[in-house]
């Protein structure tokens, strides 16, 4: 089978020329021209708000173009719905399992199409077939067990084998990788390699420049709802591919210096300083959660948790927070010992939490931008002490224009902000309460990259001031980037701490391994 | 297309707007059928007319309604309320029963009985919700399938009749011109709705309702306020429970608040709280029980049968879903413009 | 206490576990009451629990499929006493024969199911709001039909509420026959047809449903459509046992549907139940009308807050079960993934938002 670059010999399987999209307020897609080979990774990248996801809808039928044609095996088609795009031989996996994990994975590889006999379901016959699916992607595991027994990486493998299970000739993946760790995507790529040979085109929508070029032959860049451009993987460089992403006019030269490092792989601010730290973990931990641990986090200075996915980074930042209560061990606040057993108590001592998951424990999706960013203060003054408009008014003109907020007006739903705008939101809500210590578990996740380095640099400069700052992220490069010091988890253990010299990626990857110094 | 627009828009931001109108749209129907519908006469010292019997009749529910918007409002539901009225009453009526004529004493005993009875029954839904962790609809669903029968459990098996006529005064006397139940009724809406709004108890009830997990992060003590709003929907369920038992003169574990929960979810919602929690209004509220009443007094005065309130009822309750829901709104307003379109073609042919 | 669980959760599977205690529970209760009650403890007893709840039974196995699917229906009640009515009001002011009545109000009660479900469906409407309507509706509608109770005085009618078949232990009535085809035919559809699998998706999870191309639209259409057709098929039967109609029935008859319903095991968040479960949450909630019958110095409403104190200890249970599977962590897979030590992923297991059973716990962050 031909690697990619060389596809342009044939046809594409799916092509769209000209497709328009224009949603009220936004114009989605402008005049998008889109090839995609059989045989070919091809990864399609893209700031927020690039496009990305309303080209994937028009090609799946969830949303029908204004303008333009979309040619399937080269004829014109038009989807009315995704199940007629999915029944042309597109599937498309998203990233949420989209499965019903009440059923068993045998009945979620082939729900709705489930093979009969005789007028009623074969059970015999699916399982031995589901269990068929699964072996051609290299997995075996019990087909009748259902589906959340399992954890979200071999979730999404089900997905992958029932997408497969009847054929497909174009699979979409949009950011299957997020919530996998490396061996994880590792195995993912070894199965769309093995697809790739078989013919099928697929289509890979991600953040991760790294796995950009481990994967792709080739890659679109999206900007501004226009196609940017077509190349070969292996004829663009990581800084032109951002530099393009981003627009040439807003890259400067910090950012380009930064967007190499991360694909190079080097560290950020040196340096550790002793003293009394703002809070000390001492032994502590839960069980069933993570292992004793002691920490120390200085005032005015950036800890950083690397590790990687299900090494416990989040976990240390609940026992932190007080949102999960330790089993063992002290906490120390200014030297002081304290329990916190709930994040009332994190709160009454200084410290502030952005969860990893920002839709779901972060935003208050219907309230107000302005009631979102007071609501800590309001929790920590207690329910009689309101406070009053005009303050509340003042508060959150303040901290939209200091973090740079793009809102058209404090009243408006946060549901309706970007991610970036509502991260900058949260951490509003937090630095408004005048914190001494600050966890943020993946602030920058779903962010675009020019609100990513805003975003810590203002981390950074805030530090001056005396905060003290956990910093979680599974990009090992942005946790060096940021932090004085990084304390290493495998395992929900730390396993080591380093800065300085020894802070950059190989050495990191190599302690995490097991062997390093 | 402007007005279409103005309704898509407009209902979402002013969901006050629909509730006002479909009240005024009652009113108007009493008015064409019988013109004297808003006329009062004051007579003995009291005030007479429609509207005063609207408003005597829809004081419990406008009770019960309030507690309830507020358990809605943190994603929940209390379908127990009916039976807390009949506990109420069971309980007031078996202490004001133990004596043949009433002190003062005995009838504040029995006020305090069934206010007493009310908030703990709250108090063990708000338990079961917020501590248990069960979801409301079943927790709540217990009371309601054990608590009438422990209102029959009280009163014996019996219907209690209440004499006292202190109690009764509560119910059915005045006070200055106006009923005591819809002083009552006014005075526990305006210090709900003072509590709310000039306390931050509005916003974290709100922030409960739409995202539950993240205002615990947020150092808010989620548990107690769920329960505390639990609590106060018996608390008022047991208001209203002392106010129909009053107006009736009896205690009936069997009858006291049937369908009670129902009208007053109802009331919520053509209030524009959603089900679904978050934002909330009381004064939608206060207007949807008087809504309900209204139609009530409308179905009767027209001259449909009494049977047929129900039928009403179930067609008001869905023709304002419709009218709240989005899907709906967005449907008929694409149907509309595919008429449009339609229109303009045969026009343009015509030409 | 907790290790027992432990080790019982283990051997016994989280889903299973409810209905498990389900089926103990009604042995113990009937064990008991065998004990305590001379002449409990026959056959008869037992296939008279069947005889007397028939109507309940069925009415629960249409609720079955509506909350597994994760809505609700709170129209049965209502829709029972219309089916009683109608029959009545055909049979005895009209004079139409049995067998042509009963198709009539079968497909009576299917439209009225399609169309509360497809105003849930297709309005994004929740299913408690407009059910609800639908329990006004069909009441006020037997209201306006008629106030008075109408007995049926047709002798095909009288025939068949005489039946009775001689199975060598006892005997059973007609509808105890009908019951227990419903109940096959509903394990049937559960467990065997497209139909029923797309109802445990749905209720698991809509949105994946959708996205996964699964026919939503139908599905939640039809089990609406399967609700009312029981409700009406449990009508019948009711008619046949009572031999009148009256518009006051079934009042509270969805709150002991639902009743049984969750007794016998399944989940009110969806996705999780068994059609047999059902029946025996509806012997166990005749058994305790039985037993109160028997004990003769208990008042009826002794029954209200016995169901109640056993709703609420299965709930418990449910709750239990559902925490301890959390802080566990189920256990991982085996194969080509090695997961130990790993994260706990779990796909979002929670209903989404658009679910249609209301009212849902603060969750425990």
């Amino acid at each position: 089978m031909q690697p990619g670059g060389a596809a342009s010999a044939l046809e594409p399987v799916l092509a769209t020329a000209g497709v328009s999209k224009t949603f009220p307020g936004v114009k989605a897609l402008q005049r998008v021209d889109f090839r995609l080979f059989p045989g070919e990774i091809h990864t399609l990248m893209g700031q927020n708000g690039a496009g990305k996801s309303t080209l994937i809808n028009v090609l799946t039928g969830v949303v029908a173009p204004e303008a333009g044609t979309i040619r399937l095996g080269g004829e014109v088609v038009a989807f009315a719905s995704p199940q007629e795009a999915e029944a042309a031989g597109i599937r498309t996996l998203y990233q949420e399992v989209n499965l019903c994990s009440n059923l068993s994975v045998a009945e979620n590889i082939f729900a709705g199409r489930q093979p009969k006999r005789f007028g009623a379901i074969d059970w015999n016959d699916i399982k031995w077939r589901a269990q068929a699916a699964l072996a051609r992607l290299d997995v075996t595991l019990d087909v009748t067990r259902s589906l959340d027994a399992y954890p979200i990486a071999v979730q999404q493998m089900v997905a992958i084998a029932r997408a497969l299970s009847v054929d497909a000739r174009v699979l979409i993946l949009d950011e299957p990788t997020s919530s996998l760790d490396d061996s994880e995507v590792a195995q993912l790529f070894k199965i769309l390699r093995h697809l790739k040979q078989s013919g099928i085109a697929i289509l890979f929508v991600t953040h991760f420049i790294e796995q950009t070029y481990a994967i792709s032959d080739r890659i679109t860049v999206m900007r501004n709802g226009e196609r940017e451009g077509e190349y070969l993987a292996r004829d663009l460089p990581a800084d032109q591919l951002v530099s393009r992403m981003v627009g040439h006019e807003r890259m400067s030269a910090r950012l380009r210096e930064a967007a190499q490092a991360s694909h190079d792989g080097h560290g950020g601010p040196q340096g550790a300083q002793a003293g009394q730290p703002f809070m000390a973990l001492r032994g502590v931990g839960r069980r069933g959660s993570m292992q004793p641990i002691d920490l120390d986090v200085q005032p005015g200075q950036i800890l950083g948790l690397a590790g990687l996915l299900g090494s416990g980074r989040t976990e240390t930042a609940r026992l932190l927070f007080g949102a999960d209560r330790a089993d063992s061990g002290t906490m120390l606040v200014e030297g002081r010992p304290v329990r916190l057993r709930s994040p009332r108590d994190a709160v009454r001592h200084g410290i502030g939490y952005c969860a990893e998951d920002r839709k779901k424990e972060g935003i208050v999706a219907e309230l107000s931008i302005r009631e979102n960013i007071l609501l800590a203060l309001q929790a920590r003054r207690g329910w009689w002490r309101k406070i009053s408009r005009q303050r509340a008014r003042e508060l959150a003109d303040l901290w939209i224009e200091r973090l740079g907020i793009k809102a058209s007006d404090a009243e408006q739903p946060i549901g309706l902000l970007s991610g970036g705008n509502q991260q900058k939101a949260l951490l509003a809500r937090w630095l408004a309460t005048d914190p001494r210590l600050l966890i943020l578990d993946e602030p920058t996740r779903g962010i675009d990259i020019a609100a990513k380095f805003d975003i810590m640099d203002r981390l950074l400069a805030l530090c001056a001031s005396g905060l003290s700052i956990l910093f979680i992220s599974s990009e090992i490069s942005e946790v060096l980037r940021v932090s004085h010091r990084v304390a290493v988890l495998r395992d929900r253990r730390k396993i080591a701490e380093v800065s300085g010299q020894a802070s950059n990626e190989d050495n990191i990857y190599r302690l995490i391994a097991g062997s390093g110094e | 297309m402007k007005l279409s627009n103005w309704i898509a828009r407009d209902g979402a931001e002013r969901p006050l707007i629909w509730p006002c109108v479909t009240l005024l749209l009652l009113c108007g129907l009493n008015l064409w059928v019988n013109p004297h519908f808003l006329s009062l006469r004051m007579l003995d010292g009291h005030l007479f007319g429609a509207p005063i019997d609207v408003l005597n009749r829809a004081a419990p529910l406008v009770l019960v309604a309030t507690g309830m918007t507020l358990v809605i409002a943190t994603r929940g539901i209390d379908i127990s309320v009916g039976a807390v009225v009949a506990i109420a009453g069971a309980a007031a009526a078996t202490i004001l029963a133990t004596q043949p004529v009433a002190s003062a004493g005995l009838i504040a005993q029995a006020l305090l009985a069934a206010l007493i009875t009310g908030l703990l029954s709250g108090m063990w839904n708000g338990l079961l919700v917020s501590f248990v962790g069960m979801q409301p609809i079943i927790a709540t669903l217990i009371l309601m399938v054990a608590g009438r029968g422990v209102a029959q459990l009280l009163t014996a098996g019996q219907i209690i009749p209440i004499g006292a006529p202190g109690y009764l005064f509560v119910g059915g006397g005045y006070w200055l011109g106006v009923p005591c139940s819809v002083w009552i009724a006014a005075v526990a809406v305006l210090a709900t709705a003072a509590l709310v709004e000039g306390t931050a108890l509005g916003l974290f009830i709100r922030a409960i309702g739409v995202n539950p997990v993240a205002t615990r992060l947020v150092g808010l003590r989620s548990k107690a306020l769920v329960f505390a709003v639990y609590g106060f929907s018996g608390l008022t369920a047991a208001m209203a429970g002392i106010l129909i038992s009053s107006n009736v003169r009896s205690a009936d574990g069997n009858n006291a608040g049937l369908l009670l929960e129902l009208d007053a979810i109802l009331a919520v919602t053509l209030g524009g709280t959603s089900l679904l929690g978050g934002r909330f209004s009381l004064v939608g509220t206060v207007l949807g029980a008087l809504i309900i009443q209204t139609l009530t007094y409308t179905t009767y005065s027209i001259g449909v049968p009494p049977e047929a309130t129900l039928v009403v009822k179930a067609a008001v309750v869905l023709a304002v879903s419709l009218i709240q829901s989005p899907a709906a709104r967005s449907l008929a307003m694409s149907f509309g413009m595919s008429v449009r379109r339609s229109l303009v073609k045969q026009h343009g042919a015509a030409r | 206490m907790r290790r027992i669980l432990e080790a019982w959760a283990h051997i016994v599977d989280p889903r299973t576990l409810p209905i498990a205690v389900t089926i103990l529970l009604f042995c113990a209760l009937f064990g008991f009451g065998s004990v305590m009650y001379t002449g409990f403890f026959s056959w008869q007893v037992l296939l008279d629990l069947l005889v007397d709840n028939a109507f309940l039974l069925i009415v629960a196995i249409g609720m079955t499929f509506v909350i597994v699917s994760g809505g609700i229906d709170l129209s049965v009640g209502s829709v029972v006493a219309l089916t009683t009515i109608v029959e009545a009001v055909l049979s005895e002011h009209m004079h139409w024969p049995v067998w042509a009545i009963l198709p009539i109000v079968l497909l009576m009660g299917t439209v009225f199911g399609a169309v509360q479900g497809a105003l849930i469906h297709f309005f994004r409407l929740q299913a408690f709001i407009v059910t609800l309507a639908g329990m006004f509706f069909a009441r006020g509608l037997c209201f306006l039909i008629t106030t008075q109770s109408i007995t049926i005085t047709d002798p095909t009618f009288q025939k068949i509420s005489a039946f009775r078949l001689d199975i060598g232990v006892g005997s059973v009535t007609a509808n105890v026959l009908i019951a227990f085809v419903t109940l096959l035919a509903a394990i049937y559809v559960a467990h065997f047809t497209r139909f029923g699998r797309n109802v445990y998706a749905i209720g698991g999870n809509a949105r994946s449903a959708l996205l996964m191309g699964l026919p939503v639209a139908r599905t939640r259409v039809g089990v609406y459509a399967l609700s009312g057709f029981c409700s009406a098929l449990g009508g019948a039967v009711f008619t046949f046992y009572v031999l009148s109609g009256y518009g006051l029935q079934g009042q509270g008859m969805e709150l002991d549907a639902i009743a049984a319903t969750v007794i016998g095991g399944t989940l009110l968040t969806g996705g999780v139940g068994y059609v047999i479960g059902s029946l025996f949450g509806v012997g166990i909630l005749g058994t305790i009308q039985t037993l109160i019958t028997f004990d003769g110095t208990l008042s009826s409403w002794w029954t209200r807050i016995v169901i109640g104190a056993l709703l609420c200890a299965f709930c418990l249970l449910q709750r239990l079960i559902e925490r301890h599977a959390k802080s566990v962590g189920r256990p991982g897979g085996t194969g080509a993934v090695v997961t130990a030590g790993r994260e706990r992923g779990h796909a979002d297991g929670s209903a989404p938002p658009d679910t249609h059973v209301i009212g849902r716990a603060p969750e425990q962050a």
